[in-house]
Parts: C-alpha cells; sequence; structure tokens
C-alpha cells in the first residue's frame, strides 16, 4: 500500500505523458497533433517535479525556522526529520527541477507557437490541416509552387 | 591534431574564453543579423561570424592539442552547481566541421537566398541560420545534459521555420513532421535526462558518469538510456526512426539543405556517441548488448535498404536525402563496433559525408534555375551548361559512392578493416553490397546530367562566381583528403582515444 | 539510509485529487473533434496543473505554467484556430492500432523504470541529496537572493536561460517568417482579422474596463519583474504579463491602434535586444576578468569595492551578483514581451485565408 502511494504520483504522471503522445501519433489534424504535443511536454514537467518533492517541504525560498511561517511549517514534523532533510532547520523541496521545467515550458510554448504557425500556412497553401488530405493532394496536384 | 598546436595563435585573452565564444559569436551575430538594415549587411554579419565561430574552434583545436581537456565554467561555478563546457578531442572534430560548413553556408547563402526567400525576410533567415549554428556548437561543446538539451532546442526551433518558408509548397507539411518528431525527439531525451538525474542527482556528464559507474545498473538507469538514445535516434534520423528526413531535405529552401544536411543529425549523433561512451559506457551490460544486437543490425538494415530506396527516387535530392540516412548507417555501424578502429572510421567517415553532401547540395541549390526543378530528369543534359557546378557535383558523388582516390572510399576502406578486426564478416558484405547500390543510384544521377541530351534551351545558367568558391572548396577538400587524409585521420583517431576507446582485441 | 514511506496527509490527497483531474482531462481532449474543446480543456489543463506544482511546492513554474500554458499558448491556438478550421477529422479506428501500440510499449518502459524510482517526496532520494542540496547550502551566500530558483536560474544556470531566451527569441523569427508581422493588418482594406471580429464588438463596458485593466496589469508586470529574487516571478512571467496587457489592449481597440503605438519594427528589434543585453552582460564579465555570466565581475575590481558592503559578510561582494540577475533578467523580460507581442501580431495580422477550399 504505501508502496503504492509512493509511486501513484509517476504512474498517473506517465498515463498524462503517454495520453499527450496517443494525440499526436493518432491524430491526422495538425492543430489536435500540437494540443497532444503541448500536452506530453508539460506532463514530463510533472514528471521532474515529483522526482523533486520533499515531504513536508516548502517551496525553495529562503525562511527563518524562527519566523512564524517556519514554526508553522516544522510544528507538524518531528525534530528528527527537520535535522535530517532540511537546510538550517528548514525543510525545502528541491529547487533544480523546478528551474529545469521553467525552461522546458518556455521551449514547450515556442514549439507551440511555430508548428501553429506553420499549421496556419499549411492552411493556407492547402486548404486543409488534415494530413491524409495534404498527402493526397500532393500525390494528385503537380506543382511545387506554393 | 598536433598540426593545430603550430597552426594558429590567437590572443591568449581570448583563447581562454574561446569556448564560451565559439557559442556567443555566432548567437550575437544573429541578434545583429535581425536587426541589421539591409540584405547585404546581413549577409555579411553572417560570414563573419561563422568564421569567428570557425577560429574560435581553431583556438579550441590548439588547446586540446596542447591540453587534452578544455574545461570552462560558466558563471564561474564548478560543475555539478554550474554548468560546465568540456571539449575534448571529439567535441573539437564537431565544432570544426560544424563552423567550417556553417563557414561555406554562409557564403553561398548569399546568392541563394535572393532566389528562394521573400525580399522582407532575408535578414531574419540569416538569422535563424546563425541560430542553428550557435546552437549545434553549444551541443558539441557541452558538458551538461540539460543545456545539451537546451542547444538541441535553439538550434531546432527555428530550423522548423527555416525549413518551411521556401517556394515549394510541399515544404510545409515536411516542416511540421520535422517539428513533431523532432519534439518528440527531443522530449525523450528530457525524459532520459530526468531518470539518469533521478539515479544520480547530477547534470553534467562527466559526474554522471562517475557516478553511474559506482551505482551500476538499475531499472532507472536502463530506462535513462533506452529514452536517450530513442530521443537522439529521432533528431539524427537513425533508422527507422528517419522518416522526418527526405521531405524535409527535399523541399526545403537549399541553404537548409547544404547545411542541415552535414551539420544538424551529425550533431545528434555526437550527443548519442557521447552519452553512449562517456557517460554509460561499454562496459555496462545493457549498452554492449545494445551496440551489438540493436544498433549494429539497424545500421545494417539502413545501410542497404535506404540505399535502395534512394535508387528508385525520382526528385534528385530526395535521392540525396536518402542515402544520407543510408550514410548514418555506415556511420552507426562504426560506431557500434564499440572499438577504436571502428569509432575512428565511422567519425572519420562522418567528416566525408558532411562535405560531400553540403556540395553536393550546394551545387544542386547554385544552379539559377533550381527553383523550378526538382525531379533528376529535369537535370538531364545539364553538366554540358553548367560544367562548372556540375563537375564539383560530379567530385562529390565520385566521392559518395566511394571511387578511389577520393576521401569516401578511404574511409569506406577504414570501416572494412575495422570490421575485419572485429570479425564482424557480415558488416563487410553489408558494406560491400550498400556501396554497390550506392554506385548505382550515383551512376544513375551521373549518366542523367552528364549523358543525356538537354530537355529544352532554358535550362542554363552556371551557378554564380559566390556559389563556385564555397562549392569548388568543398569538392577540392574531397580529393583532397583523399590523397592526404592525415588531417581527418588525425581528428578522429585523437576523437575515439578521447572517448577512451581501446582498440578491438584488446583487452578493455 | 533510512526508510521512507510516503506519508497519506493532506498534502498527498490534493495532489492525487488534482492528478486524477489531469486524467479526466487528457482523455476528454484525446475524445472530442472540436478543436475549441480541445483548447480550452488544454487552458483548464494548465491551470489544474498549476495548482498541483504549488502543491509540489513549484511556485515559480506553477506560475509560468498560469500564464503561458493557460494564457498565451491558449491565445496563440485559438488564433490558429480561427485560421484553420476548428473541426478534426475522425479517426479510423484501424489507424489508431499503431500509435496503440507505441504508446503501450513506451508507457509500459517508463511504468517499469518509474516503479524503481524513490517513493515520492523522499528526501534522501539521489535526486534530493546532491546538488539540489548544495543550492540550497550555498545560494544565499554566493548569490545573495533568497528565492533559490532565480538563484539557480540565472546565475549557477544562468547560461541555459540564455539559451532558453534565445529558443524564445527564435521562436518568434521563425512565427515571423512564416507569417510575416502583421502588415495585412495594416492594408488599409477592411480585412476579417482575428483583432477585427473582436473590435466587432465596441462595447464601451469593455473598453472602460480595459482602460482600468492595462495599467494595473503593466504594473503588476513590473512587480513581478522586481520581485523575482525575494518571492515567485521573474523576467519571463513579468514579460508574458507585460504581452497580455499589450494583447488585451489589441483585442478591444484594434489591432491597427496597437500597431501604432508599438510598432512590429520596435517588437522585432526589442527581442533580439533582449537576447543581446543578456549576452552582453556576459560578454562584460569576460572583459573584467571573469568567466562567462560570472556577475561577480560585472563590475571592475575597483569599483566593486568601493561599494558599501552589501548585507553578506565574509568579503563576498555580491553587488555585481545583484545587478547582473537584474540585467539579465531585464533581458529576458525584453525578449519575452515583444517576441509575445510578435507571434500576437503575426497571427492577428493574418486574414483568414477564404479561398475555395475554405471549410474552417
Amino acid at each position: 500500500m504505501s508502496f503504492l502511494l509512493g509511486h501513484f504520483n509517476y504512474l498517473i504522471v506517465v498515463f498524462l505523458m503517454m495520453g499527450g503522445l496517443w494525440i499526436t501519433f493518432s491524430s491526422r489534424n495538425y492543430i489536435k497533433r500540437m494540443i497532444g504535443l503541448a500536452l506530453f511536454q508539460t506532463s514530463v514537467g510533472l514528471f521532474y517535479i515529483s522526482l523533486g518533492k520533499v515531504a513536508g517541504g516548502t517551496a525553495a525560498i529562503v525562511l527563518d525556522k524562527t519566523s512564524k511561517a517556519g514554526e508553522a511549517l516544522n510544528a507538524h514534523l518531528s525534530p528528527d526529520y527537520v535535522a535530517r532533510a532540511g537546510v538550517d532547520g528548514v525543510v525545502y523541496s528541491n529547487p533544480l527541477p523546478h528551474v529545469l521545467i521553467l525552461t522546458a515550458i518556455v521551449v514547450g510554448v515556442a514549439t507551440l507557437a511555430v508548428g501553429l504557425a506553420i499549421a496556419v500556412r499549411v492552411r493556407e497553401a492547402y486548404g486543409t490541416v488534415e494530413a491524409g488530405e495534404i498527402a493526397e493532394l500532393d500525390r494528385t496536384e503537380a506543382g511545387p509552387r506554393a | 591534431m598536433n598540426a593545430f598546436i603550430d597552426f594558429y595563435a590567437a590572443p591568449p585573452g581570448l583563447t581562454a574564453h574561446a569556448a564560451p565564444l565559439l557559442v556567443i559569436g555566432p548567437l550575437i551575430a544573429a541578434c545583429a543579423a535581425a536587426l541589421s538594415p539591409s540584405t547585404r549587411s546581413a549577409w555579411m554579419i553572417s560570414v563573419g561570424g561563422t568564421i569567428f565561430a570557425f577560429w574560435m574552434a581553431l583556438c579550441l583545436a590548439g588547446e586540446v592539442a596542447r591540453n587534452g581537456v578544455v574545461n570552462y565554467y560558466m558563471g564561474g561555478f564548478a560543475p555539478p552547481l554550474g554548468i560546465a563546457f568540456r571539449i575534448d578531442a571529439l567535441g573539437v572534430m564537431f565544432a570544426l566541421l560544424i563552423s567550417g560548413i556553417g563557414v561555406m553556408a554562409a557564403l553561398f547563402s548569399g546568392h541563394t537566398l535572393e532566389a528562394e526567400i521573400m525580399k522582407g525576410k532575408r535578414r531574419l533567415y540569416q538569422s535563424g541560420f546563425l541560430l542553428c549554428v550557435a546552437g549545434l556548437l553549444g551541443l558539441s561543446a557541452t558538458g551538461d545534459a540539460f543545456n545539451a538539451f537546451v542547444f538541441l532546442e535553439v538550434s531546432s526551433i527555428g530550423t522548423y521555420a527555416l525549413i518551411g518558408v521556401g517556394v515549394d509548397r510541399r515544404a510545409l507539411p515536411a516542416a511540421f513532421n520535422y517539428l513533431v518528431m523532432g519534439t518528440i525527439g527531443a522530449t525523450f531525451f528530457v525524459i532520459g535526462v530526468g531518470f539518469l538525474y533521478a539515479a544520480t542527482g547530477t547534470l553534467n556528464m562527466a559526474d554522471m558518469s562517475g557516478r553511474l559507474a559506482t551505482l551500476g545498473d538499475s531499472r532507472v538507469v536502463e530506462a535513462g538510456f533506452a529514452f536517450i538514445v530513442i530521443g537522439l535516434g529521432l533528431k539524427a534520423a537513425m533508422f527507422p526512426l528517419h522518416g522526418w528526413l527526405p521531405a524535409a531535405y527535399a523541399y526545403a529552401p537549399s541553404l537548409m539543405g547544404v547545411f542541415l544536411s552535414a551539420t544538424a543529425t551529425k550533431a545528434a549523433l555526437y550527443l548519442m556517441a557521447r552519452f553512449l561512451f562517456t557517460v554509460f559506457g561499454p562496459h555496462l551490460d545493457f549498452v554492449g548488448l545494445f551496440l551489438t544486437w540493436v544498433m549494429a543490425p539497424v545500421a545494417g538494415a539502413a545501410a542497404i535498404i535506404c540505399s535502395a530506396q534512394a535508387i528508385f527516387q525520382t526528385d534528385i535530392r530526395r535521392i540525396l536525402a536518402f542515402s544520407s540516412v543510408a550514410q548514418v548507417g555506415y556511420i552507426m555501424l562504426g560506431v557500434s563496433m564499440a572499438s577504436a578502429e571502428g569509432v575512428s572510421a565511422g567519425l572519420f567517415h562522418l567528416f566525408n559525408q558532411a562535405l560531400i553532401k553540403s556540395a553536393l547540395f550546394m551545387a544542386l541549390g547554385g544552379l539559377a534555375f533550381n527553383i523550378k526543378a526538382t525531379k533528376l530528369s529535369d537535370f538531364s543534359g545539364v553538366g554540358r551548361t553548367a560544367p562548372w557546378t556540375m563537375t564539383a557535383f560530379a567530385i562529390g558523388t565520385f566521392s559518395l559512392a566511394g571511387v578511389p582516390l577520393t576521401a569516401g572510399f578511404l574511409s569506406k576502406w577504414r570501416l572494412i578493416e575495422a570490421a575485419f578486426a572485429a570479425h564482424w564478416l557480415w558488416a563487410v558484405g553489408v558494406i560491400a553490397v550498400s556501396s554497390l547500390l550506392g554506385l548505382i543510384y550515383a551512376g544513375r544521377m551521373l549518366e542523367t546530367i552528364f549523358f543525356r541530351a538537354p530537355v529544352s534551351e532554358e535550362r542554363a545558367g552556371e551557378a554564380r562566381f559566390g556559389v563556385l568558391v564555397p562549392l569548388w572548396i568543398l569538392a577540392a577538400a574531397s580529393v583532397w583528403y583523399g590523397l592526404d587524409a592525415s588531417l581527418p585521420v588525425d581528428l578522429s583517431t585523437a576523437a575515439a582515444q578521447a572517448l577512451g576507446l581501446a582498440p578491438a582485441g584488446a583487452a578493455p | 539510509m533510512p526508510s521512507f514511506a510516503t506519508p497519506l496527509d493532506a498534502n498527498t490527497i490534493v495532489d492525487i485529487a488534482l492528478l486524477a483531474m489531469l486524467a479526466v482531462i487528457v482523455v476528454a481532449v484525446a475524445r472530442t473533434r472540436s478543436l475549441l474543446t480541445a483548447i480550452i480543456l488544454t487552458s483548464v489543463y494548465s491551470f489544474i496543473s498549476a495548482v498541483w506544482l504549488v502543491v509540489m511546492d513549484a511556485a515559480d513554474v506553477s506560475f509560468t505554467e498560469a500564464v503561458v500554458g493557460a494564457g498565451v499558448s491558449t491565445i496563440i491556438a485559438l488564433g490558429a484556430i480561427l485560421l484553420t478550421r476548428s473541426e478534426c477529422s475522425r479517426i479510423p479506428w484501424r489507424e489508431t492500432l499503431l500509435p496503440l501500440l507505441l504508446v503501450t510499449v513506451t508507457g509500459g518502459l517508463l511504468v517499469y523504470a518509474a516503479l524503481d524510482l524513490p517513493s515520492l517526496g523522499d528526501p534522501s532520494a539521489p535526486a534530493n541529496i546532491y546538488v539540489g542540496r548544495l543550492y540550497l547550502q550555498h545560494a544565499e551566500h554566493d548569490i545573495g537572493t533568497p528565492n533559490i530558483v532565480t538563484a539557480v536560474l540565472s546565475s549557477y544556470r544562468g547560461f541555459d536561460t540564455l539559451g532558453e531566451t534565445t529558443v524564445i527569441f527564435a521562436a518568434g523569427l521563425g512565427v515571423a517568417l512564416l507569417l510575416g508581422f502583421g502588415e495585412r493588418a495594416l492594408q488599409d482594406t477592411p480585412r476579417p482579422s482575428m483583432a477585427k471580429m473582436a473590435e466587432s464588438g465596441q462595447h464601451v463596458v469593455l473598453r472602460v474596463s480595459a482602460k482600468m485593466l492595462i495599467p494595473m496589469i503593466s504594473i503588476y508586470a513590473f512587480y513581478v519583474q522586481f520581485h523575482g529574487d525575494l518571492g515567485p516571478g521573474g523576467g519571463f512571467q513579468a514579460g508574458v504579463i507585460m504581452a497580455v496587457a499589450i494583447i488585451l489592449h489589441a483585442l478591444v481597440f484594434g489591432l491597427q491602434e496597437t500597431m501604432e503605438s508599438i510598432p512590429p519594427q520596435l517588437a522585432r528589434g526589442l527581442s533580439a535586444f533582449g537576447v543581446l543585453l543578456y549576452a552582453g552582460v556576459g560578454v562584460v564579465n569576460l572583459t573584467n576578468g571573469g568567466n562567462f555570466l560570472d556577475y561577480d565581475h560585472l563590475f571592475p575590481r575597483i569599483f566593486e569595492e568601493g561599494l558599501p558592503d552589501s548585507h553578506l559578510v565574509g568579503g563576498h561582494h555580491i553587488w555585481g551578483q545583484h545587478f547582473g540577475i537584474l540585467a539579465i533578467e531585464l533581458g529576458v523580460f525584453l525578449t519575452v514581451a515583444s517576441t509575445m507581442v510578435t507571434i500576437f501580431y503575426a497571427f492577428a495580422g493574418r486574414a483568414p485565408d477564404l479561398s475555395p477550399h475554405g471549410e474552417g
């Protein structure tokens, strides 16, 4: 039971990632594929963040353990645990995955913008954004010009 | 390698910071190109930026020849806290290759953008090209796994658009597919790095490698390995993940064909070699199994199947694109031997391929009428109307097919030697069969271009002088290195040593 | 290593509940054929994951996910379906078999490995005891910002952030190459552009409330910009918020009016300038004898020693770090805000193509 509880996060995050990937692979519509890709990338972010969570921790913004917030935070934790997991008497979650995912989110929106812009151009050049119809048009219509 | 020590001396202040400047130079040039007042100035900035990068790569080569490895700590923070550049002989080889081809492509771009890109957008196009150069150079220099992802994206995001905006509308769906596959590849890479981070707690590759050696095998590490290899395989168009490549290279504006065919997939291959040999190391069971039982057969299949596919293409650029995938197969074959001979032969082949492919795409792109002509039959008899351009094309094709006295012959020969040394007789057979297939498609191209009658009168046009210069430099390099291969052989041997590989037969 | 079991506390329960909601949304997105629905659901997905990220203590990421995933991404995607079509075709079930196989194999591999990971929240997991912990121990001394995410983002791993800013710049460049700079909207013939459609309402309420909101949003953007050292926020989030204020202006008052005050050329120039500023700070560090992006060398030695002591003892000067971070965050802000505006101009200025194929 406790094993399941400790890995439940990862299982759902894997489901989310694969959901996004499935939408990308199975859809023929360019916009839908970009949506799937965005979900996939976001979910990978959730995976990283899960790695960096520390039980009973707080956001990695330096906190004085004698302050009100610091005491409230430590009230639920055993001193032994705080001494082991904390830094200067306060337990923080790991900031490194946060930094990485900030970067990844930015990369995600950049990809989304470029992908959708290509989709718009495809619509203008072919009159459709369905992969099947585009392949059909490439087969039947000669003329390489946009 | 030692040639580089005496070859160039830069001011010590520059040499000390050559590592970041290698990337920052083209990056600043990219911003400047976007802000520049005219197309011409943007072109000059582009040429200047790539030459600067090449200069920095030469400085680094000298440093590496002297000291073995160049370490540079970004922000002054030593790893694992900060991001470090770690450049060894392998990294230098790629930095030289990418920036060198970058200079040639930049020279070439002045003419080709005029023909293929709308007037108001050429500055931005130069800027995007420079970003791609900066990203690929960063990839060759970084020693940090997540930083590698960032550079992978720096080099790709702009590229997707650059491929799509030519005159051929088929480039748009091609660019879209490339974007989807490239993004999935990069995201897989991130997942893999995430697993490695979960196992080791660090992102620095050298640190990661040390910790993995003590940790040994675990399911997390295995999955990290699998995702990194698949992700980079997608980016490198490793068979059978190459579906996006032929259309993207064939229909893109010719500048992209010239530059990307020589560098983009190669940089992903570099990163894969880096992970296979430096971060993981062939001593790990699953890496050895993967190299022998997955990578080698797949590489062999790529070399044969894609060469055969190239024969049946009607579009000349698609022939070259399929040939590229087949050549990636050769390189992979060399790498999968995991011996010093195999890897250095693979890298030597990669070096030659970069020169050849950019020369071939440049010759096609330089022809004045190229915009309308994509089919092989359109090129009938062009050898007579554009002899200079097409002679260079022919030299490239000879080298591609592995005709003796060209560099392509030497690298294939070394691959065969390495296969014998590793007792992989089947690999020798694969190389032989694939080379025969290569002769067929090369012969088919040359036959059409030189021995068929021109289709109509308007097919004219020698490439302009500005195109002929970089084109002939590349073609001459293929001949030169076919006669005296000491430079690429030294580079690739030093690179294989930098990966810590022992010669086959000797116990590791 | 002491064993660790994830506690079943309120935190974990909320975590599981939110993740379950996300799973439902993904299924709904996969099933719907209306792209509008899919986009709105994706936006909801981003909001819920932003909440989840707060539960996971990732305040900065949560902020970014909210402004980017639920904000800008949604705007871009809506613009895109306006220019393409809003329905997607039905997929024959045979065509779903291969994707299903691929996804199952990939997912299987992920589960295989994920079950081998340490339990959620384990403080002694390898990921949490090494570099992450070193940052927590050293950041305040080395960098001097209470928000450790900011310290890592802009100083320890500042080079990544330079790359990230470059990626944004590249995206703006790519979109401008593909769709132009909204020049079609500036041509005199009226076209049914996205902004025009929004404008057609001409509601007084809309205009008045927008006039009140835009300054407040802008001020908030600056707050987020300069408060980034202390709390969640920074150049990236601030840039997006600033861009949203400008986009709101364009939606209510019309694209042309916005383009007159912020011309596309200006936006484009600023986005390159932001990257230049960031890289320029790095180069200044070089010329002052430091490594690239080593803000300790932002100022010449003599100048730094002449400054009053910073609040840190031990002779370690951090004024360079402080101003270096300020400068690069400004670069990020400029690039992000202007690139988002450029992307919006490009999409909004592109009139829907009413060709005979048009079914969208």
